[in-house]
């Protein structure tokens, strides 16, 4: 196992270890906030506000006199485990509609790819938008709301590598058996293209944790008590002209969770230096 | 089909294929005009029970629902809808009660004003990075590039914003961090107050583009023309202005169109931390305030926007492409 992990970092470029190592710091972060962060959530710990850095509060304190450190790491463990849970959700359902409409074809496909498509045609963030006012935005709604914005995007990808493999004799033989829908699908379609939709996790997870931190920024995500890192950056915005740590610190987390993210997946494409 | 047109000009063969694709954007445009509709008009449950709040008696709730029509059938209220948006009258904003088209009307100058600068500003950028990398390939600088690019693409428009504002008005002093419209204010004034909100816009759109730029240039570098041209010693800057460009630049102008459509998503951050008064802004204040009338006009033209710009994209790469004219 040690060896296995060490020969796929010795294999990455540059930038690809850098993505790894900013990924797996969030993930650590998002894990263990209950256990590491110096104070709970909403605990008000001094008088000064947008305070500097200092021993007792590494980031400083925000626009309320909290310690923005503990807010830091409980923000970041929102927006890790909501955009990991949309990601996997909207893979998941994106997937299995690609598979059932490719391996069914005929007016199920038309019909399956037709909305798909129009889903697509409209910009995540204004179909996310419109969502939110609709239906409002708690975590759990969030939580839906992200994963349908990316399931159409899922769906076209699983659907375009679905029907090449389909079109290979191993999938003609397992139909001609008599297999159902559910065994192609499952054991035959879905082993032959977990890398891609691996790689297609990772973006809709950036894609995610862009959106919600956007809408949390707008004031439309993740509501007070609950803060995400978007929350943080929208609470302290009145920090910015004092060039407060509270403001920078959050949007900075957002951006080396993306980025590294972002760089992780490129370094691991076939294509690239793997 | 290619044989029989042969006697007709030249460009005869693309009207068909472009008609389709307006064809089939309009049915888009339409299917998205149901979507809007059904998540926001049909979904969110009574508006009427709304307005009036949890005191209200069901005989009053009756009345203002016959009032807003909304004991007809979805159907009719779809159509109706449909059409009054066509015919650019979508009725009053529930908060602000004024007409939905003047409030519009109203913003969409400044956001059409900020969105046209970003875009010249971001296609120069682009353009600029992407050859730079291309006649660079695989260099220093070509790495370098490829890893901003790259990390920009993710890169959340408010921490651009949020940098832009530090460097340049908190600590430089040089330009305003709330973009303050003023309509007699000159071109230069204008600008510096609109430098850093178009910076940000810019940050987001540039990266995509610049890296299809890239791809596009470096594919025509490898093509037989390019390596006769040096042979023959024309000078390099020459071969890449006169020969390359031109003939990359199908797949780049669609690069460019499918990019500038995320200025959109880009613009609902950017006009918000700025105070920018456009219609990304407006439309954030109706999600807020559940102005369902105004939110689904600002939907409707901004996924119209979209849909005209890959259509662009698309009608461009049709004319850049000898063989799918033929």
């Amino acid at each position: 196992m040690t060896s296995r992990l060490y020969s796929f970092v010795r294999a990455l470029s540059a930038s690809g270890r850098v993505g790894l190592g900013f990924v797996t710091f969030w993930l650590l972060i998002a894990i263990f906030a209950p256990i590491i962060a110096p104070y709970s959530i909403g605990e008000f710990v001094d008088r000064t506000v947008f305070s500097g850095w200092s021993n007792a509060y590494w980031l400083g304190t925000d626009f309320l006199g909290r310690d923005v450190l503990s807010r830091l790491m409980w923000g970041a463990r929102y927006t890790v485990l909501l955009a990991l849970g949309a990601a996997i959700l909207a893979v998941t359902i994106g997937t299995s509609l690609a598979l059932f409409a490719a391996i069914r074809g005929g007016w199920i496909d038309e019909v399956l790819s037709r909305i798909m498509d129009t889903l697509i045609s409209m910009p995540s963030k204004i179909l996310a938008l419109v969502l939110v006012a609709a239906f409002g935005s708690s975590l759990t709604l969030l939580l839906a709301i992200a994963a349908f914005t990316y399931v159409p995007g899922n769906f076209r990808i699983a659907r375009a590598l679905a029907m090449n493999l389909i079109a290979l004799d191993f999938v003609q033989v397992a139909r001609a058996r008599g297999e159902g829908t559910a065994y192609i699908a499952w054991r035959e379609v879905l082993p032959n293209m977990i890398h891609p939709l691996l790689a297609d996790m990772g973006l809709r997870f950036v894609f995610i944790v862009l959106l919600l931190s956007g809408l949390s920024f707008l004031g439309l995500g993740v509501q007070p008590p609950y803060a995400d890192l978007g929350s943080l950056v929208r609470e302290n915005v009145s920090g910015l002209t004092e060039g407060a740590l509270a403001i920078i610190a959050p949007a900075i987390a957002i951006a080396t969770l993306t980025v590294g993210a972002n760089l992780l997946i490129d370094a691991l494409k076939p294509g690239g230096k793997a | 089909m290619a044989r029989t047109a042969s006697s007709r000009p030249a460009w005869f063969g693309v009207v068909p294929l472009i008609l389709y694709r307006v064809g089939s954007a309009l049915l888009t445009l339409f299917l998205v005009s149901a979507v809007v509709f059904t998540i926001s008009g049909l979904l969110p449950g009574d508006a009427a029970q709304e307005i009036l709040g949890q005191s209200a008696t069901p005989e009053q709730i009756q009345v203002l629902r016959h009032e807003m029509g909304l004991d007809r059938p979805a159907w009719t209220r779809y159509f109706e809808w449909l059409v009054s948006i066509i015919a650019g009258d979508p009725g009053m904003s529930y908060v602000a009660n004024m007409p939905v088209a003047e409030i519009i009307s109203d913003r969409l100058p400044n956001t059409l004003k900020l969105a046209g600068i970003t875009a010249v500003v971001s296609v120069v950028t682009a353009l600029t990075i992407g050859v730079v990398g291309a006649i660079n390939r695989g260099g220093r600088i070509d790495k370098t590039l490829n890893v901003v690019t790259l990390s920009l693409v993710a890169t959340p428009e408010f921490l651009v914003a949020t940098l832009g504002v530090l460097l340049f008005s908190v600590t430089l002093l040089w330009l305003p961090s709330i973009s303050l419209v003023n309509e007699d204010a000159s071109w230069g004034e204008m600008l510096r107050s609109l430098a850093l909100p178009i910076m940000s816009l810019t940050s987001v759109v540039v990266a995509q583009m610049a890296r299809m730029t890239r791809a596009a240039v470096a594919d025509q570098l490898d093509r037989p023309y390019v390596e006769m041209a040096r042979l023959k010693g024309v000078p390099f800057s020459r071969i890449v202005l006169f020969h390359v460009l031109p003939n990359a630049i199908g797949p780049i102008v669609n690069a460019m169109a499918l990019s500038l459509s995320y200025l959109f998503g880009g613009a609902l951050i950017v006009e918000t931390i700025f105070n920018y008064p456009g219609l990304a802004s407006l439309m954030v204040n109706a999600v807020t305030s559940r102005d369902m009338p105004l939110l689904q006009s600002c939907a409707m033209i901004f996924c119209g926007t979209y849909l005209t710009m890959v259509l662009v994209a698309d009608v461009i790469a049709i004319l850049a492409n000898p063989r799918l004219r033929a």
